[in-house]
């Protein structure tokens, strides 16, 4: 008789302890700015906008033409006039990268994006279909991956000729590989979950939990990988330049640009280095960048409005 | 139990009136035989082997047993999500898989409250799309009433309105719990189906909940499906309860008479196994639940039965007639039906 009913129906004895009185205040503390909270984050973040702001607004930034040559002005080291020197077509190193900005930011965003999009569309389609469909999707990626992006890039350029556009999509279609696994992991470890089932149990067509609960519990993780894998973009492609199969001279390219000094670099290191230092920091930045939004948007710390 | 005697018995059921019928339910599932990975040929794994049960319009009922014991399963059948192998699952007479594949009434009126409630809940929609999500899917009310009737369930659920603007990873266990009971209230059902809703809860926690959902099924003539392996739940919120045992219910009944003067030996054994106050702890029950690939011969519950006698290992009890609102399935009833 005392059994069965006691602990429950009986109102239990309020605990010694007050219950935590619910979420309400704490959620201030965590409304501290992003900005205060990481230090890093921040400069990374000013510094890829100053790259950001460089490359749109090159030709009001630059000091010269970056393909003026001058025989003036060959292999002069920085000097007031030519801050970064000069290379050995007499060419402004410092117009010549911030132009070379905008090439890099181009091709690692397009490129990134290509990747991300079909990517999403291979991960989805092999994460939800199962079966024979799933089966071939990911050999597919498999083999995709087998090779470095760098050696498919070069495939693809092999393919598709030389130049700006050919370097988006061939840097593009070797990143599908990397994001379709990371989409196809995501949208297997959601599709399981408690909510999807809840939502074919209320009988929403399952076009439409796809749309409403999978895609955006998949989307965040892959806009993520997107800040992270601008920078992978945007190396690949200087890569490719540096290796004369990028885009063409003159353009002004950091791949390309490094790859031009490398005959004078016991002579005038700054041919290469200035080109090399502004892609490695733009590189850190953008990493350093993506690692915060990642920490900062990871849905378990996400709380209350 | 005579602390709370009021909400119970408030409907005699009446015949015809059954929300849910299974008749000799079978589910078997086809898996490989445990152990050899690498084979093609698979067993049969009777997770329901001929269940019967009844739930009439506006009873409560508590679906109470082991782990393994088929409840989940069950559960399952009852919500349309696997169709049984054997035997009639039937919603208002009709199968309930096809009352499913009708259309949406089948969802609207059978809501769900999920054992992982915080999981059941899209962790990126606020808990007011979360709860206005079912408004809109079935159309219960015009658009722009949606939000104030998010904050009429929400108070109702005894949850602050200013919840709706939360995250579920912004709410404690019981709040979520809460605002899963509110989700499934929210396509106004004439069923609810809970699965565990407030195990690992503390136990005031849990008290909140239990007379928040006793209430909400007085108040709006629910029929309730509870599923738990807690006696106290059962006895505390349900009419009638079902003992299941592996795979198949062996005991059911109005819910005090069962625990009182429980006629099956597994109930009685499970009845002696809650734990009470100030008494050392009952012995177990003697040996493992046998596996359902490898089920015992004749009387399933024979291998650990205290009370088996010869024919017990030869024949196999259906669940039978015991006094005038009992079943049982055993040959040899612990306690005699009362006239």
């Amino acid at each position: 008789m005392t059994a069965q009913a006691s602990p429950l129906a009986t109102k239990a004895p309020a605990p010694a302890t007050n219950p935590p009185a619910g979420p309400p205040k704490s959620k201030r503390r965590g409304r501290r700015s992003i900005f205060v909270r990481r230090p890093f984050f921040t400069v990374s973040l000013i510094v890829a906008l100053a790259y950001l702001l460089a490359a749109i607004f090159a030709p009001y930034v630059a000091p010269y033409d970056p393909v003026l040559q001058s025989y003036d002005a060959m292999m002069q080291p920085p000097t007031a006039a030519h801050p970064m020197g000069t290379d050995s077509y007499g060419q402004d190193i410092l117009s010549r990268t911030i132009f070379g900005a905008r090439f890099a930011l181009i091709i690692g965003f397009f490129s990134v994006i290509i990747g991300a999009v079909g990517g999403l569309v291979i991960g989805l389609a092999a994460g939800l279909s199962g079966g024979w469909v799933e089966w071939g999707l990911m050999r597919l990626i498999d083999s995709i991956l087998a090779l470095p992006s760098l050696i498919l890039a070069v495939a693809f350029i092999a393919i598709l000729g030389q130049g700006v556009d050919k370097v988006v999509i061939a840097v593009g279609l070797s990143m599908i590989g990397p994001f379709s696994r990371t989409v196809r992991a995501d949208v297997m470890r959601v599709r399981v979950q408690g909510f999807v089932e809840a939502a074919r149990l209320m009988s929403i067509p399952s076009l439409q939990v796809v749309w409403r609960h999978v895609l955006p519990n998949v989307i965040f993780p892959l806009a993520v990988q997107v800040t992270i894998r601008i920078s992978e973009a945007i190396l690949v492609s200087s890569s490719l330049s540096f290796l004369g199969i990028g885009v063409t001279p003159p353009t002004p390219d950091w791949g390309l640009m490094i790859a031009e000094g490398r005959d004078f670099v016991s002579f005038a290191p700054w041919m290469s280095a200035m080109p090399g230092f502004a892609l490695a920091l733009l590189l850190i930045a953008l990493s350093i960048v993506g690692d915060g939004i990642r920490e900062e948007f990871d849905p378990k710390g996400r709380r209350g409005a | 139990m005579n602390a709370l005697p009021e909400p119970k018995a408030q409907t005699a059921p009446t015949p015809g009136a059954a929300v849910f019928e299974l008749i000799e339910v079978e589910k078997t599932f086809q898996i490989r035989p445990p152990g050899r990975r690498f084979t093609r040929e698979t067993v049969g794994l009777k997770a329901l082997d001929g269940v019967r049960l009844r739930v009439d319009k506006g009873t409560s009922l508590a679906l109470v047993g082991e782990s393994g014991s088929g409840k989940s399963t069950l559960l399952r059948v009852l919500l349309g999500l696997d169709a049984p192998t054997g035997g009639r699952a039937l919603y208002h007479g009709r199968p309930i898989r096809e009352a499913r594949a009708i259309g949406r009434d089948f969802a609207r009126d059978v809501a769900m409250v999920y054992q992982d409630a915080r999981g059941s809940l899209d962790p990126r929609m606020t808990i007011e799309a979360l709860i206005a999500e079912p408004l809109r899917h079935f159309n219960i009310v015009p658009k722009d009433q949606i939000k104030s009737r998010v904050a009429e369930l929400l108070n109702r659920v005894g949850l602050p309105t200013d919840a709706a603007r939360r995250y579920p990873a912004g709410l404690s266990g019981g709040q979520v719990r809460r605002v899963a009971i509110a989700r499934a209230l929210a396509s106004e059902p004439s069923v609810l189906v809970a699965d565990e809703a407030v195990s690992g809860l503390d136990v005031s926690t849990q008290a909140q909940l239990l007379t928040l959902l006793r209430r909400l099924q007085k108040d709006m003539g629910l029929t309730l499906v509870f599923i738990t392996h807690d006696l106290g739940v059962a006895s505390y919120l349900c009419e009638e309860i079902a003992i299941m045992y592996l795979g198949r219910i062996v005991e059911t009944g109005p819910t005090d008479a069962v625990l009182n003067a429980p006629a099956h030996p597994y109930a009685a054994a499970l009845r002696a196994a809650a734990p009470r106050f100030f008494e050392p702890m009952p012995d177990p029950l003697p040996g493992e639940i046998p596996s359902p690939l490898d089920l015992p011969k004749g009387c399933r519950f024979s291998t650990r039965c205290p009370a088996a006698q010869p024919d017990c290992q030869t024949r196999d009890p259906q669940l039978g007639r015991f006094g005038p609102a009992r079943a049982v399935a055993c040959f040899h009833p612990l306690a005699s039906p009362e006239t």
